[in-house]
This record gives C-alpha cells, sequence and structure tokens, in this order.
C-alpha cells in the first residue's frame, strides 16, 4: 500500500502534465469537431444540391477512413507535402474533423425530427430562414442531438488515445511509461481510472446541458429556480401578485438518439 | 380579397384539385365542406404556400400569391414577392404547433419582433391583450407543455392574431381536441368573428359553429366544388344527395 | 514530392495481405466475440439480481468509457503468453461488447410488454419466452445496430498498432518508416479503409430500412 501511495506521489507531476495533454485534445478536438458538425449537418440540409453533395462527400470521407489513418497522414504525409503542423494541432484537427463528420449526421438527424408543424408554423408566421432556424427549430434538435453528441465525446476522449504516435505526451502514452518503473496493473489502474473520470465528467456536462434543453422544451419539470422566475414573470406581465403556475411538466424523455455511428 | 385561378394540385400521380377557381370577398367567412380527401385542407395549404402549386393560380388582393402570369407564361414569383403577399394571411393548424421551447408569452410575441420589426414591449402589450381576449391571461409564462390541448389552441389563435392577419385560415381547429374542451376554443373563434373583419376560410366537423360564423358554405368532393350557399339554406335543405348524405354522416 | 503511382502499385500486395490476413480476420472474429458477449450481457442485465447486475452494469460503463489503446497495452502486459493478435481480438470484442449489449437492450426494451405478458399468460418457462418470443423479435430491431458497430469496429482495428499487431496501418507505418515516403503507404490504406466500409455501411442502411417495421 505504501509502495503503491509513493509510486503515485512520484508519477503524480507527470500524469497530471499527461491528463492536461489528454484534456487539451480533447477539449480541442470537440470544440473543432462541433463547428465541423454544425456546418456539415446545415449543408446537408441545403437547398442547393451542390452544397448537399458536398457536405455528404466529406462525410462520408471521414466516416469511411478511419481515425487512425486520418491522424497518420495529418502528421506524417503532410509534412512530405511542405505543411508542418505542430503536433498538438495535427491531433485536435484529426479528432475534429472524424468525429465532426460523425456529428454532422447527429445535426442532421435531429433537425429533420423537429415535426413537420413546426416548420409549417414559421411559413405561417411569415419567418425568415434564419429566423427560423435559430428561434424555433435549433432549440428543439438541440435537445434532441445531446445524447448521440455525449456518445460521440466519449469516443473522441478515447481516440485521443493514439496521441503517443504523433509524440505527444498524453494520458495513454505516460501510463505505459509508467509500467516500466512500476506495476502493470497500478500504471494501467491509475491511467484508466483517470480515463474513466474525465470521460465521466465530459457526460456529466453534456447530460446536464441535455436536462436543461428539455426543461425548455417543458419535458422535465422546471427547477426551482425557474420556477421562481416563470411566477415572477407572469406576476409582473399581470401587475399583480405571482399566481402559481402549476406546473404539469409532461412525459419526460426526449428519444435518445444515438446509436451506432 | 382571395381568388383561386383554375388551380390544380397534384400529389404524385394522385389529382386532388383540378382546375378549381372560386373567390372570397374581404371580409366574408367561408367555411369549407367535403368528405376527407376532398381538397378542403389542401385549399388552405396552398393559401399558406406550404403545398406547391401544380397549375393555375391564386390571387390576395389581386396581387398573385406564388405564380403569375409574365409575357403569356406562368412563373414563379420571387420569393421576396411571396413573403410580402404571405405576411397578410394566418394560419390555425389542428395540431396548435406551439413552439415548446417558448413560454406561452414568447410564442406570441415572436412574430411580432422578429418579422414585422415591433419592439419588445409593444409586442408584449398586444400579446397581452391577446392572451386576456383568449382567457388564458394567467398562464403568459407556462410552457406548452403545461397547457391542455384547449388552452395550446388558444394560444395559437392569440399568435395568430398577433400578425394582424387580413385573412385567417382555420384548419379543424378543434378535431385534436377532446370534446369538452372544444366550445372554449370555438367561443373565441365566435369573438373573434364578431369583432373584426378578418376574412376566414375555415375548415371544420363543427357545423353549430360553421352556422354560427359563415356566410357562406362551399361542399367540396373530389376536388370541386359540389355546391354553395348560405348556411342555413346548405344545412337545411341542400340541393344534392351527396350533401344530404355527408351532412347526414357528420351530425 | 507528389504521389508516386508505381511506388504505390509496388506496395498494394503487402497492403492488401495485411489487410486481408489481419484486420479482416480481427473484424470477423472480434465482431463475432462481441455479438455473443453482447447477448450474454443484455440477458444478465436484464434476469440477473441487483449485486451482480449492478457490478456488471459497472464494468461495462468502464470499459466503454476508457481507451481502446490503453486497454490493448494493459492486457498485453499482464497476459504476457498470449499473441499480441489474440490480445487484439479479445479486447476488440470485449470493448464492442459492452456497445452491443447497449444495442440488444434498446432491442428488447423494444418488444411491447404485451408480449411478456402474453407469454406469462401461457405459462411459458424464462428460457421459452426469451427464446421464441422475446430474442427473434429483439434481434431483428437489433441487426443493423450491430452491423454499424461492427462496421466502427472495422475502422477501429489500426488501434491495434499499439501492440504492434501488424495489421493494415502498421503494415503502412512500417513501409512508411522504411522508405521514408509515407504518402502512398497511407493514402492507400484510406483508401482500402473507404472502399471496404462504404459499400458495407450502404448495405446496413439497406437492411436497416427492410428491417424496419
Amino acid at each position: 500500500m505504501t509502495d503503491f501511495l509513493d509510486t503515485l506521489t512520484a508519477a503524480a507531476p507527470r500524469l497530471w502534465e499527461a491528463t492536461l495533454v489528454t484534456l487539451q485534445l480533447s477539449v480541442g478536438g470537440a470544440a473543432v469537431a462541433f463547428v465541423v458538425a454544425v456546418l456539415l449537418g446545415l449543408a446537408s440540409l441545403s437547398g442547393v444540391a451542390l452544397v448537399r453533395g458536398t457536405s455528404r462527400v466529406v462525410v462520408e470521407f471521414f466516416r469511411g477512413t478511419s481515425l487512425v489513418v486520418q491522424l497518420f497522414w495529418l502528421f506524417f504525409v503532410l509534412p512530405q507535402l511542405g505543411v508542418d503542423l505542430p503536433s498538438m494541432t495535427t491531433g485536435i484537427l484529426a479528432l475534429g474533423l472524424n468525429y465532426g463528420a460523425y456529428g454532422s449526421e447527429v445535426v442532421r438527424g435531429s433537425i429533420n425530427a423537429v415535426p413537420k408543424g413546426q416548420w409549417e408554423t414559421t411559413v405561417a408566421l411569415s419567418m425568415s430562414p434564419v429566423t427560423t432556424m435559430r428561434r424555433v427549430i435549433w432549440p428543439q434538435a438541440w435537445a434532441l442531438m445531446l445524447p448521440g453528441l455525449n456518445n460521440l465525446l466519449i469516443m473522441l476522449i478515447k481516440g485521443s488515445a493514439l496521441a503517443g504516435f504523433i509524440f505527444l505526451q498524453d494520458l495513454t502514452f505516460v501510463t505505459d511509461q509508467l509500467r516500466r518503473t512500476t506495476d502493470t496493473f497500478v500504471a494501467f489502474g491509475i491511467g484508466m481510472v483517470i480515463y474513466y473520470l474525465i470521460a465521466l465528467g465530459a457526460s456529466g456536462v453534456l447530460r446536464w446541458l441535455e436536462r436543461r434543453a428539455q426543461r425548455r422544451l417543458g419535458l422535465a419539470p422546471p427547477t426551482r429556480r425557474e420556477r421562481i422566475r416563470q411566477n415572477a414573470e407572469t406576476a409582473r406581465l399581470q401587475g399583480t401578485g405571482a399566481v402559481g403556475a402549476p406546473a404539469g411538466g409532461g412525459a419526460a424523455g426526449a428519444p435518445t438518439g444515438g446509436g451506432a455511428p | 380579397m382571395i381568388r383561386f385561378e383554375d388551380v390544380v394540385k397534384k400529389f404524385g400521380d394522385t389529382t386532388v384539385l383540378e382546375g378549381l377557381s372560386f373567390a372570397v370577398e374581404r371580409g366574408e367567412r367561408v367555411t369549407l365542406i367535403g368528405p376527407s380527401g376532398s381538397g378542403k385542407t389542401t385549399i388552405l395549404r396552398l393559401l399558406m404556400t406550404l403545398e406547391h402549386l401544380t397549375d393555375g393560380f391564386i390571387y390576395v388582393d389581386g396581387d398573385p400569391l406564388t405564380h403569375e402570369l409574365r409575357g403569356g407564361k406562368r412563373v414563379e414569383r420571387r420569393p421576396k414577392d411571396v413573403t410580402r403577399i404571405r405576411r397578410r394571411i394566418g394560419m390555425v393548424f389542428q395540431q396548435f404547433n406551439l413552439f415548446p421551447n417558448m413560454t406561452v408569452i414568447d410564442n406570441i410575441t415572436e412574430a411580432p419582433v422578429h418579422v414585422l420589426g415591433q419592439s419588445r414591449e409593444e409586442a408584449r402589450q398586444r400579446a397581452h391583450a391577446l392572451l386576456d381576449q383568449v382567457g388564458l391571461k394567467h398562464r403568459a409564462g407556462a410552457h406548452p407543455m403545461e397547457l391542455s390541448g384547449g388552452q395550446q389552441q388558444r394560444v395559437a389563435i392569440a399568435r395568430a392574431l398577433a400578425m394582424d392577419p387580413e385573412v385567417l385560415l382555420l384548419d379543424e381547429v378543434t378535431s385534436a381536441l377532446d370534446p369538452e374542451l372544444v366550445n372554449d376554443v370555438l367561443e373565441v373563434l365566435r369573438e373573434v368573428a364578431r369583432t373584426t373583419d378578418i376574412t376566414m376560410l375555415i375548415v371544420t366537423h363543427e357545423m353549430q359553429f360553421a352556422r354560427d360564423v359563415s356566410n357562406r358554405v362551399l361542399m367540396f368532393d373530389h376536388g370541386h366544388i359540389l355546391e354553395e350557399a348560405a348556411p342555413d339554406v346548405m344545412f337545411t335543405s341542400p340541393e344534392h344527395e351527396r350533401t344530404r348524405q355527408f351532412l347526414q354522416a357528420i351530425l | 514530392m507528389s504521389f508516386d503511382w508505381e511506388f504505390a502499385l509496388q506496395i498494394l500486395p503487402d497492403l492488401l495481405e495485411a489487410f486481408v490476413r489481419i484486420t479482416l480476420l480481427v473484424t470477423v472474429v472480434g465482431s463475432l466475440t462481441a455479438a455473443v458477449l453482447g447477448l450474454v450481457w443484455a440477458i444478465g442485465l436484464r434476469s440477473l439480481p441487483a449485486w451482480v447486475g449492478r457490478p456488471l452494469s459497472f464494468v461495462l460503463d468502464f470499459i466503454r468509457m476508457t481507451p481502446l489503446p490503453i486497454q490493448l497495452l494493459f492486457v498485453y502486459y499482464t497476459f504476457n503468453n498470449l499473441s499480441a493478435l489474440s490480445v487484439g481480438i479479445i479486447v476488440i470484442g470485449v470493448h464492442y461488447s459492452t456497445y452491443m449489449a447497449e444495442s440488444y437492450r434498446a432491442g428488447i426494451e423494444s418488444i411491447r410488454k404485451g408480449q411478456w405478458e402474453a407469454a406469462t399468460a401461457l405459462s411459458l418457462p424464462p428460457h421459452r419466452t426469451w427464446r421464441a418470443v422475446i430474442l427473434p423479435q429483439a434481434l431483428r430491431a437489433t441487426l443493423p445496430s450491430l452491423g454499424n458497430w461492427a462496421i466502427a469496429m472495422f475502422k477501429d482495428t489500426p488501434f491495434l498498432i499499439v501492440i504492434a499487431v501488424p495489421e493494415l496501418v502498421t503494415e503502412a507505418k512500417e513501409i512508411g518508416g522504411r522508405t521514408f515516403s509515407y504518402v502512398e503507404p497511407f493514402t492507400l490504406a484510406g483508401l482500402i479503409f473507404l472502399v471496404a466500409s462504404y459499400p458495407t455501411a450502404v448495405l446496413m442502411r439497406k437492411l436497416e430500412n427492410r428491417l424496419a417495421y
């Protein structure tokens, strides 16, 4: 036990550094992936056939050629073509492009899943396409896409574990080094627990966002603070005392998207 | 106010409307009846530009809505023009279609603020008055999901009225409601009919309501107008056997 | 530096050999392992008492939420009597079984309650209920999802590079390191993946549409 603690204490600074590298890759990759997913997802719903087609080809290309190949291609081939990117940038780009392509399918599916009547109503109210998307469709699609994005985020974090091959000292790389100086079980045990915690945290954040989005749609009961704000709003509008708005709260549980990419 | 001219609508191989022509005067309330599949709802949806017009023309106040004749050829109008004309028309749907991501008041102010460019305060005051009118003043801050179907539909009516439409389309607005909620909604609409001069096209199975508010009833069958008459005449002594059968079946 | 067709043609046989002998082998055996284990987990989670079910569910979550490379290294160094290829197949199979278990679960849950009640009303024993009533319906609903996971696994086989299993990408990287020319091997590797996975994915989508009730 003391051995274990000693090992942990000695390795802590390096493990911390390595965790930061993994976190940077994950957060950066997720940010790029999100932007790519939204752009490609919206493009795949465009009325212009050329835009739609291009998005389709890009998505199928990145989905079809495997993350590892893309990572190595960016890292080993690009320099030979005269483009030299830092390792971290390469890693973030590979993760972002690959999972962005998968994410675009989630975005597309969720937007398509918003009931047709919602679109029709925006026509009846003469809303512009931008207002329609921004104010009506997106907030509803957002709640639908979060479970799918959650799955992809976990996969993206796991996908970052190959960063050692592009000379980044990430968590997997440092764990493997730690194995040489200590016990296999201890080293990998620590490494996997850290990954698990990162994934748990990331997934928790997205679930929190999902609950928030569902509450906005009235799919989950509002929190106490939201209830208070709501009542205050009602009261302000009426110019009278607060009227308790009984929160009905319909059946929770948006269709969980996700599944296999 | 509204004029259909040789309107044709096909869904794939099925022809729903074949060369339909009729006109509705400003301020008129016209009820469309007929068996399902006779094309009533399609007429409202064409007018709201929710469906593509296969052939013919629709005029709003003499202005062609989606297609116009230019140099003897029938061409589509520019989206900008369609939007401008469409803005004069409002619609209430069978399934209410409130925006679930907005509170009741935001549902009503959304389009006035973002489409008509009203100030937030102006839109709110108007919305508030409309909510009062439909009897839901106390639910301004609620989410649509917390409301009964009847309440949702009354909000949807307020939302359509907030755009100050010259023409209001009512598409089976009570069909999705539990029977005990129907009357509140119809009462609100009777009130609208009494206090405004909005032109209305109504598709409904509520014959008493049709009788109360409309000036004219059109009986549709297979995409044609089988007969038209004032409601009293239509509901008591229709000309056609087919109309008699239809009315018997639904009353 | 441009694409050298002659060089590409020269290395293609080696790449294809690695692809067929290792990548496809890992995918096929790994998918079968995952499909069988996934079903075991899914039924287990539904029928086992909570004191086994809860820990099992935690372990599956843990495996699903930690990266393949670190799992590969861990098993590889813990069981050093196993070949890298066996470790690769077992680890990737177990990893994806946790995903497939979720698919089975969704498939089982999609069976309407009335089916269970009808089985109870007929006094069917549990194994008949599962084998004759629930599974045939659930599997039909699950099949496309399993197929999609198999495709995902296929594209994850290059992770086996961490324990030096000579699959397609390992081979490509090796050629690149030897010849200092990475363009051709990695481009070809990507193309081989694309050519193999795209038609399969399209096929799965067709299957999905056909099986949808």
